[in-house]
């Protein structure tokens, strides 16, 4: 089983500027300066040693869109924000005009997680199935409803793969193949549901736009719960800890800082912050990486949680 | 977790010993909003003496936000002093730093609020 991430941004689409990748260069000058490289391959061994991540990378870019790589013929993917448009292109160019069976899962339908799928290439093929998983009722309205005058040119109805919406119960296991897909309800506007995916002896939990309110234990123990031994947690990090209990508690998200306890108290393996402040450059994330991995270095007890940023092209094995 | 409190003239320090997380904050936080009422009719500081918090979980910050959040509301402030190391780095992780006033020492917290206090202080 692997992971890969697709988009990571959460609440809308962010690129880089002109104006900051000619910041970039002038900095990653400076830290090259007096120093010689005889080939590609030498610069290219220091860009990757030697430099920062957030010189070298950037955490993008696309809304949310991650796909769980399972072994079989069909295709896995939790949301369908702004990266099912490459996710699209992946899968087209991999099944090389065979039609493809894709199983999207829905955390919920605000706009971040929907954006993609009119430009998502394989729902325009014959002969693709697509069965979009969730546990709202206003799915398929949503994702008609993009899809209208004057929102966009293409109706709904005139997508040429055969679309199914199929409700799944919050708490409830199901059997997909040879995998388990358990939706769990969170807070958020709305209501949003995590999904754990369970594999061949692995399992991976999709936990976006979701608030944790600390004062409520019985809460923070059904989450570590759901992400009992997990291989990974995709975790709601977009604020730092300070920004989400205070002037943006209520918002629906959550923060680094609750992401480690959680996982701590689940004794997941890795934990991936996810949905990324659009406000937030990447320096900012680069240090609010830092700060989880200080954070999890202090309070850690026996238990060793891996903590890492999600960025669009990231892929983790499990 | 033990907490203590002593009045310097019009401002109050309360000092909190051992862990504050999911198990303690509920009654911390309960009296936290009680000094601050006390601090707020003596139009005094609350100074929080954290020389004795040997931890603070997310919920644990929670409460402190919550009692800085009353105070405001009802014409004080909280303030904190004296933070052990393990502390001052969960408070600079988390950008707590930022939303509350962090002082060195409680007397370097009562100097700040007022002079009154801070000759309480230096006389007990």
């Amino acid at each position: 089983m692997r992971v890969r991430f697709w988009g990571t941004r959460g609440s809308i689409p962010v690129a880089l500027t002109a104006a900051d990748i000619r910041d970039r260069m002038a900095q990653v000058l400076m830290r090259a300066s007096g120093r010689t490289f005889a080939s590609f391959e030498e610069a290219h061994a220091f860009a990757r040693d030697e430099l920062d991540f957030s010189l070298t990378h950037t955490f993008g870019g696309h809304t949310p869109c991650v796909e769980m790589v399972i072994p079989g013929d069909e295709y896995y993917v939790c949301d369908v924000g702004s990266g099912a448009r490459p996710f699209g292109t992946h899968v087209l160019a991999r099944e090389a005009g065979r039609p493809a069976t894709v199983n999207v899962f829905m955390s919920h339908v605000h706009w971040d997680h929907i954006m993609g799928f009119p430009f998502f290439g394989p729902a325009y093929v014959k002969g693709t199935t697509i069965r979009i998983h969730g546990v709202h009722d206003v799915l398929e309205h949503a994702f008609r409803l993009q899809q209208s005058p004057p929102c966009f040119p293409v109706d709904f109805s005139q997508l040429g793969a055969r679309i199914e919406f199929v409700k799944l119960e919050a708490g409830r296991p199901y059997r997909l193949n040879d995998v388990t897909v358990t939706p769990h309800l969170q807070l958020h506007s709305g209501d949003s549901y995590g999904y754990r995916f369970e594999h061949g002896g692995k399992s991976a939990v999709y936990s976006t736009d979701s608030e944790h309110k600390l004062e409520d234990r019985a809460e923070a123990e059904g989450f570590a719960d759901f992400f009992r031994d997990a291989d990974v947690v995709i975790f709601d990090a977009m604020y730092a800890l300070a920004e989400a209990i205070s002037v943006k508690a209520d918002w629906g998200h959550s923060s680094n800082i609750v992401g480690v306890e959680l996982c701590q108290m689940a004794r997941a393996k890795r934990l991936v912050l996810f949905h990324h402040e659009p406000a937030n450059n990447d320096a900012t994330l680069e240090a609010l990486l830092n700060e989880a991995r200080r954070f999890e270095e202090l309070t850690r007890v026996e238990h060793r949680l891996e903590v890492s940023a999600a960025y669009d092209g990231l892929e983790i094995d499990l | 977790m033990r907490v203590t409190s002593r009045r310097y003239a019009s401002c109050i320090v309360v000092r909190p010993e051992g862990r504050l997380d999911h198990d303690t904050c509920d009654p911390f936080g309960t009296q936290l909003t009680l000094w601050v009422d006390t601090a707020a009719r003596d139009r005094g500081t609350l100074v929080l003496d954290l020389s004795g918090l040997e931890y603070v979980s997310s919920a644990g910050l929670r409460c402190f936000m919550l009692g800085s959040r009353h105070a405001k509301a009802s014409g004080t402030a909280i303030v904190v002093a004296a933070l052990q190391p393990m502390v001052a780095e969960i408070f600079a992780i988390s950008h707590f730093d930022r939303l509350f006033r962090v002082f060195p020492d409680v007397r370097a917290a009562l100097a700040e609020s007022s002079g009154e206090a801070l000759a309480a202080f230096d006389k007990a």
